[in-house]
């Protein structure tokens, strides 16, 4: 059965371009638009095996979402990569304080990608 | 299409997105509105913009991006005022990001002086030195030999490591056809920050089985009774010896998530080892970590690790080892609570976003074409019921009755898909006022009113042109110098007024300016010098105001890059009246000029009046008609030969024979045999059109005549009645004009004879 990403970005372009370089890898992806849509959308769908989350949204961004997702009983457990584009490390300290298991810099080519997923991927 | 040029096409559409938020939050801002929410909104479309440039690697737009970017960051982080200053530049800035924008897309260059002065002005707000941007970023991204952050335990502190990384370096120089296997030690000892982080040990372990052959031992030392321990704590310490011919950082990547999270120690052993058989085993399969567990829980009851481990290591069997040691996690009821609590905004927030579909504009044509397929077929079937003599009353007529009600309603349905705001035009028009006032040297403001009004997308499409003429006349010819209009005890600001309302089933769009007005002598004199009127002409403060509109006619003494463009208010008036539109203007001199333009919602279907001329089938739009009537003898009058006119009400208003003027037949038609149509032309002249006979009033679908024929003087379109055959539509506005030609023509010959 192939491995489910749930992916969380505002920008359409980069949830197109998950979507192609993890389709391409034979995962299955489930995409949200912003933290609160993700949150949402993780309570009705399938344990995703690996969740991928933009930082910079509307409504709710990437650590409120990444907190969110570590306060739930359910997701607990499930590995979180962020996306950021400022290698910026304060960003990136953020985002691990609130919980996020990894990270990946964009722009990202597809195989750092999917080596970023499935280094976290049980 | 390839997948990632879809992506690529998306990505500028998403652009043209993000830049119009970009603008529209600026200029909030400059309105004052700063609060975090505009300024993370702004943030994020030129973040975005720069994430998806960095993807297709388009270098100049991500480097000016990430300029604008860092100051934008500084205004979200409090560093830096949004005061006017600031946002006027950011806007500028907005509009040369959105010339890179354009230049991606379309393969262009953006002039790389305007490029760079924006890009210093936006470097000088943030208070630093020009620096080429995407240098500080490559830094960043590059893992520089001397930043391989090589983590040292916190209790024993071995520094010693560091030796090892200029060695590793060696020896794949030294030689590079054969790296050497060496042996490495690896303490590690995870925190409980590393779990709470999703982070596996067991991940760690099958990530270094990848680099070579591995020997992992497990340190239950740390154990304490099963009383004292905290189910969700790190207990354990792994010590792995790992063969491998990759180099220390390659070891120190696999944990790169990890750093600050346990305590790591890399050591190489020396001695280089004796070359072990790396083993039958595929990379890919799990560690056997089960087996190291088991011995250690010789000593140590440590079940509850062990099934985490079993459940991340041995995937292909982990549920029922993970329903086990899922009851001994605590449930926190609080953060269950706290998720409750935001449901119901995420269900309200998901359907506002599920609200709207992106469809293919090529399918919604298809359905309008479709749609107008079934109008007509439904007329025709209609038209033969009645025909066949089937009584208004059977249940056929009534059933075909209620399918025209639906037919109605679905093409009205279909057309909605097509309506779009006139936002996409409006917004485009800050950039352009600012512009022009820079080059004219002229304070304007501009306001817009009704940016949600409505219409088909072919006629948004074309109503840029005409407003982005009209508005650089508004601000080159009608608003005057700062310093005259203070003189003339106004503020130095102009005002240019955009506005779009619906009004009686049309679009109408105003652009008014309170500048000086049409200076009537001036367009008079200049009139009677490129000889389109006579010197004595005796035209009304109105007939002056609409000699603008004449080809030929232009007020600038010199050729000004704004307005001199070649196209005059001609051009203006044409392409609206190609849209089925009309234009007029009012002016006060002293207090400005409104041009009003009236379009209809729809290219698509028509109201039209079909009437009967020569045996032909003709449709009059309905939006032309004023009303019709019956000619009686004694109110037409001769005016030539073969002119007449016709008093309605006490005007008298020149009568057109359609017929003569599409040359359906040379000799005129008796007035009183026939309907006459009262219509309103151009600049509101009226003239009575003269037909055989009203047939009815109907919607048509319109087909153009230009793309399946070719354009015919007096004719706008065709279209497929009911019995299936084609009627022309007129064109009111082109016979009115057609006959004024041709009157002009025989007077000439007529003072020519005289």
């Amino acid at each position: 059965m192939s491995k489910i990403v749930l992916t969380v970005d505002d920008s359409r372009t980069m949830r197109d371009m998950l979507m192609l370089a993890l389709g391409d890898a034979g995962f299955t992806v489930v995409q949200a638009v912003d933290g609160v849509h993700g949150l949402e959308v993780l309570e009705s769908m399938a344990m995703p095996d690996v969740i991928i989350t933009d930082i910079n949204m509307p409504r709710m961004d990437g650590f409120g979402f990444i907190e969110g997702v570590r306060k739930s009983e359910r997701h607990r457990a499930t590995p979180i990569l962020v996306l950021t584009t400022e290698s910026d490390s304060v960003k990136k300290e953020r985002a691990r304080s609130a919980g996020a298991t990894g990270w990946i810099v964009k722009p990202f080519n597809p195989d750092k990608l999917i080596d970023a997923v499935r280094r976290v991927a049980a | 299409m390839d997948p990632l040029e879809a992506i690529k096409v998306t990505f500028f559409q998403e652009c043209e997105e993000q830049l119009s938020e970009l603008e529209s939050g600026l200029l909030a801002m400059e309105q004052g509105e700063t609060d975090s929410e505009t300024v993370n909104a702004v943030f994020r479309a030129v973040h975005s913009i720069k994430g998806g440039a960095g993807a297709f690697s388009l270098e100049p737009l991500v480097r000016f991006a990430h300029v604008f970017e860092t100051t934008l960051d500084d205004v979200r982080a409090g560093k830096l005022a949004p005061d006017n200053n600031v946002v006027k530049v950011m806007l500028r800035a907005a509009d040369v990001l959105a010339d890179h924008v354009r230049a991606a897309r379309d393969g262009g260059v953006v002039e790389e002086a305007r490029s760079q002065e924006l890009a210093s002005a936006l470097e000088a707000l943030n208070g630093e030195a020009p620096l080429a941007p995407i240098a500080s970023e490559d830094f960043d991204d590059m893992p520089g030999l001397e930043f391989t952050p090589l983590t040292v335990s916190d209790d024993d502190g071995i520094g010693d490591d560091f030796g090892f990384t200029p060695l590793a370096a060696g020896i794949i120089e030294l030689e590079p056809e054969g790296p050497a296997l060496r042996r490495w030690t690896v303490h590690l000892r995870p925190k409980n920050a590393l779990y709470a982080k999703a982070n596996e040990t067991g991940l760690l372990l099958r990530e270094l089985k990848r680099l070579g052959d591995i020997q992992v031992s497990i340190d239950p030392a740390d154990l304490p009774g099963l009383a004292e321990l905290e189910p969700e704590h790190a207990y354990l310490s792994w010590t792995i010896v790992l063969t491998t011919d990759r180099s220390q950082s390659d070891i120190q990547e696999v944990f790169e998530f990890v750093d600050g999270d346990c305590d790591l120690t890399i050591t190489a052993d020396d001695v280089p080892s004796s070359l072990p058989a790396m083993g039958e085993a595929s990379i890919d399969e799990p560690f056997d970590v089960m087996a190291l567990i088991q011995q250690a829980q010789a000593d140590v009851q440590a079940a509850p690790a062990a099934a985490i481990m079993a459940e991340i290591l041995a995937p292909a069997a982990p549920a029922p080892v993970f329903a086990a040691s899922a009851p001994s996690i605590p449930v926190p009821v609080a953060a269950t609570a706290a998720a409750a609590g935001v449901a119901p905004d995420a269900a309200h927030g998901a359907a506002a976003q599920q609200a709207t579909i992106r469809v293919d504009l090529d399918r919604v044509d298809r359905l309008i074409d479709l749609v107008g397929e079934l109008v007509i077929n439904q007329a025709m079937l209609a038209q033969r019921v009645t025909e066949s003599g089937v009584p208004r009353s059977s249940n056929i007529a009534m059933g075909l009755d209620d399918l025209e009600h639906l037919t109605r309603e679905i093409q009205d349905s279909v057309m909605a898909i097509r309506a779009q705001p006139v936002k996409s035009v409006f917004q485009r028009m800050p950039r352009l006022v600012r512009e022009v006032a820079a080059m004219t040297g002229k304070q304007v403001r501009l306001v817009t009113e009704g940016e949600g009004t409505e219409v088909d997308k072919t006629v948004i499409e074309r109503l840029t042109d005409p407003i982005t003429h009209m508005i650089r006349n508004a601000i080159d010819h009608g608003l005057e110098r700062p310093e005259v209009r203070v003189a003339a005890g106004k503020g130095p600001e102009g005002t240019v007024r955009l506005s779009a309302a619906h009004r009686s089933g049309r679009i109408v769009i105003e652009v008014s300016d309170d500048g000086k007005g049409i200076d009537r002598p001036r367009v008079r004199q200049i009139a009677i010098d490129k000889g389109l009127i006579e010197v004595d002409s005796n035209l009304s403060d109105e007939d002056v105001d609409n000699l603008i509109f004449m080809p030929g006619f232009s007020t600038a003494s010199s050729v000004s890059d704004i307005s001199g463009r070649g196209v005059g208010m001609d051009v203006v008036k044409r392409s609206i009246q190609g849209l089925g539109g009309r234009i007029a203007i009012t002016s006060r001199p002293g207090q400005g000029s409104t041009f009003t333009l009236s379009l209809p919602l729809t290219l698509a279907v028509l109201d039209g009046m079909v009437v009967s001329v020569c045996d032909h089938t003709l449709v009059a739009p309905l939006t032309a008609i004023i009303e019709s009537l019956q000619p009686k003898a004694q109110d037409v009058r001769a005016i030539g030969p073969d002119a007449y006119v016709i008093a309605i009400r006490d005007t008298y208003t020149p009568l057109i024979d359609v017929g003569a003027v599409l040359g359906y037949r040379t000799t005129p038609l008796d007035p009183t045999k026939g309907v006459a149509l009262l219509v309103e032309g151009e600049g509101g002249a009226r003239a009575a059109l003269m037909v055989d006979a009203i047939q009815g009033q109907r919607q048509v679908v319109i087909k153009s005549l230009e793309a399946n024929y070719r354009q015919v003087e007096g004719i706008a379109a065709a279209t497929i009645l009911g019995d299936g055959r084609v009627a022309l539509i007129l064109d009111v506005d082109n016979v009115v004009a057609a006959r004024r030609r041709e009157k002009a023509r025989s007077d000439a010959k007529l003072a020519a004879a005289g």
